[in-house]
């Protein structure tokens, strides 16, 4: 009877090796991203065992968790760091596994390459030791983040146990509001579903408002899944998915493309399909969103005051911890707020669409004095288009100078770390305690608001710096 | 990497009443550099447990000698955030063997299957019962029982039963881990490999 199937059912069922009755699905991996911190350990598994990788050819690597942002082409300074390099670098040698490292004209953030060289396909299974594989979704692929022992099973049998999450969809209808970036549109999803709000499900993008995104978009908001407790999301690839991948290193040519668009042809969600779960927004209600708490899912439209402890969801004495450690008070507003750092990068917000965004609100206008800006490009692909376009003219004129490629201040593992006490604004993902340096508190928010806040030296509503396009 | 066996753990437990416990908290990044698995318990919970200058912090429940055990119950949400598995390592590292809560963060559950912790989720109710008679006496025992998936408040008899699904409590109780079984079918995996659009 059920021929109707999801687009994650299509994709996950088509996988499926082998079944353990009452346990995990064997699940077979198309693509494997591997980095520095979450592999040594995993490929010290498959030495103890004496086992070769499986499938090196479907196995790719880059070093981007623990680099440096300047001068990469010196040694890397800290000795714990350059070791890891290093393992990475004699791990991918020694199993035939391309590698990518510091200093690689490829090399960058590897949610960032791999979608630019194509490596990131519809229909395919992709996983990373790193939680924000959700990315890879954007194209239709069933994309999530393993643990490290999960990262030597896909190399020792390029397959993963997994039970198969339920489904989800949700959708947003209409349009949404003059500067109101995808950014947004996610911190507007988990501020509703909370951070384990989707917990156990694979979530599917549905709705005019991914529809019209552009693919750097798409993979913004599939980025952001994860911090709603989604395993991951997607959405159904379309003409924008294809044309994006057309012509990219690894992406499938002649024959092999036609029988690829065969397949990604037939990877929608069938008309009757059922979700497990489904909710539906309306886009035109969605403000640029702001977090003032110490999770992703305390977000709020920039101009609202800070909620009550008395109206969130969830214990009222970690509610008031959390203010507590940022130095906010319930009920007030964000606006005006002086900051100290800027972050505008990371695998959600380091693509050239970012950059763009950001640029068009510094142009002809100076950074604040106050304000230290980290400006990170995703890869050296990203920071290659930031010249060619002209932008990075614009942003030095503004006084702002570009760092080199990494993940840098997102998770302050190599020395861009936020000092303690200080506020940021980031682009990036999370603002758990100390996420990025000991002690630092972080605002989440679009490349937009970001921008506003690097100019203004404060919190401030983007649009007021916009000229509209149509008066 | 093999672990010990997980039958029935009876122990003393430390209690951790705090909601979405985030994988940043129980292992921060800093300390993810390692290339071998070894050490991380002394940094589980680090900036917690620690001052900047590294004298321990005298209010964390870890450096409180009143309470001890393999069994660590943590408030709703626990392992939230990031997917490193070194934060199940730190758990295990330090000498925990289960943790309790009434609600687990996808990722850290399998993370901590995958190793050998036992992740035990009980309802919200039985959690703070957990919480009051630790609280109100710190021998308190709790035994964990895999075989019958039961937890049992031992200084009342109260006990509530657990999820696990067949093949992870197998492994458990035998201490093995998933790529054994996968190296097993290593001949269907590769046919299906040839097989593939991709
Ligand atoms: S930018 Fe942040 S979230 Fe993205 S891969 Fe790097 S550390 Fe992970």
């Amino acid at each position: 009877m059920s021929s109707r199937k999801t687009l994650f059912d299509k994709v996950w069922d088509s996988h499926v090796v082998h079944k353990i009755e009452d346990g995990p699905d064997v699940l077979f991996i198309d693509r494997h991203m591997v980095h520095e911190v979450t592999s040594p350990v995993a490929f010290l598994g498959l030495k103890n065992r004496g086992i070769p990788v499986m499938h090196p050819e479907k196995t790719f690597a880059t070093a981007d968790h623990n680099t440096p942002t300047i001068n990469q082409h010196l040694p890397v300074e800290d000795p714990l760091s350059a070791n890891q390099l290093r393992m990475l670098e004699e791990n991918a040698n020694e199993h035939g596994i391309s590698y990518w490292g510091l200093g690689h004209e490829k090399n960058g953030i590897v949610h960032v390459v791999g979608p630019e060289y194509g490596i990131t396909q519809p229909g395919a299974t992709i996983v990373c030791g790193d939680s924000h594989t959700s990315t890879h979704g954007a194209f239709g692929a069933i994309a999530f983040g393993i643990g490290t022992s999960e990262v030597e099973m896909v190399l020792a049998s390029q397959c993963i146990m997994q039970p198969k999450p339920k489904r989800m969809r949700i959708n947003i209808t209409g349009e949404l509001q003059f500067g109101v970036t995808p950014k947004d549109v996610a911190l507007f999803i988990i501020s509703q579903l909370t951070t384990s709000g989707a917990t156990g499900y694979f979530v599917e993008y549905a709705g005019d408002v991914f529809k019209n995104m552009s693919m750097e978009g798409r993979m913004t908001v599939c980025n952001l899944s994860i911090e709603m407790g989604a395993r991951g999301g997607m959405i159904a690839p379309d003409d924008k998915t294809f044309a994006y991948i057309k012509g990219r290193e690894f992406t499938p040519t002649g024959a092999a493309w036609d029988k690829a668009m065969a397949y990604w042809e037939t990877l929608h969600t069938d008309a009757d399909a059922v979700f497990d779960k489904e909710l539906t927004f309306d886009g035109s209600l969605i403000e640029p969103m702001i977090t003032y708490g110490t999770n992703p899912g305390m977000g709020m439209g920039i101009s609202n005051a800070i909620p009550n402890a008395n109206e969130v969801q969830g214990g009222v004495s970690t509610y008031k911890k959390s203010l507590q450690y940022m130095a906010f008070n319930e009920g007030e507003s964000m606006m005006g707020k002086t900051i100290d750092y800027v972050f505008l990068g990371s695998c959600t917000n380091g693509r050239i669409e970012d950059f763009r965004a950001f640029a068009s609100i510094v142009k002809g206008r100076k950074k604040a004095d106050n304000v230290t800006a980290w400006l990170v490009p995703g890869s050296h692909k990203v920071e290659t288009a930031i010249k060619e376009e002209g932008l990075l003219e614009v942003l030095q004129e503004a006084g702002f100078s570009l760092r080199e490629p990494g993940c840098s201040a997102c998770l302050a593992m190599n020395e861009d770390k936020i000092p303690a006490g200080k506020l940021a604004v980031s682009t990036s993902n999370r603002n758990f305690e100390g996420r990025q340096g000991p002690g630092s508190r972080t605002i989440l928010a679009s490349p937009l608001v970001a921008a506003a806040a690097a100019v203004t030296g404060k919190v401030t509503d983007p649009r007021e710096l916009m000229e509209k396009l149509f008066a | 990497m093999a672990y010990d066996k997980f039958n029935i753990l009876t122990s003393t437990a430390v209690p951790l009443p705090i909601e979405n416990v985030d994988t940043d908290q129980i292992i921060p990044a800093r300390f993810l550099k390692a290339t071998e698995r070894t050490g991380f318990g002394d940094n589980l919970f680090r900036d917690w447990r620690y001052n900047q200058d590294n004298t321990p912090k005298k209010d964390f429940v870890l450096n409180d000698a009143t309470f001890s055990g393999k069994i660590l119950v943590g408030g709703k949400n626990f392992g939230s955030g990031s997917s490193r598995e070194h934060a199940a390592w730190a758990v295990y590292d330090y000498g925990f063997r289960c943790v309790v809560s009434s609600f687990f963060a996808d990722i850290f559950r399998n993370n901590c299957l995958n190793i050998g912790v036992l992740p035990v989720q009980v309802s919200a109710d039985f959690l703070q019962k957990i919480f009051d008679a630790v609280e109100e006496n710190p021998k308190t025992e709790l035994e964990i029982n895999l075989p019958e998936q039961r937890i049992i408040l031992l200084s009342t008899g109260e006990s509530e039963s657990f999820e696990i699904n067949k093949y992870k409590k197998n492994n458990m109780l035998n201490g093995f881990d998933d790529i054994d079984f996968l190296l097993n079918i290593k001949e269907d995996i590769e046919t299906f490999a040839a097989n593939t659009p991709l």
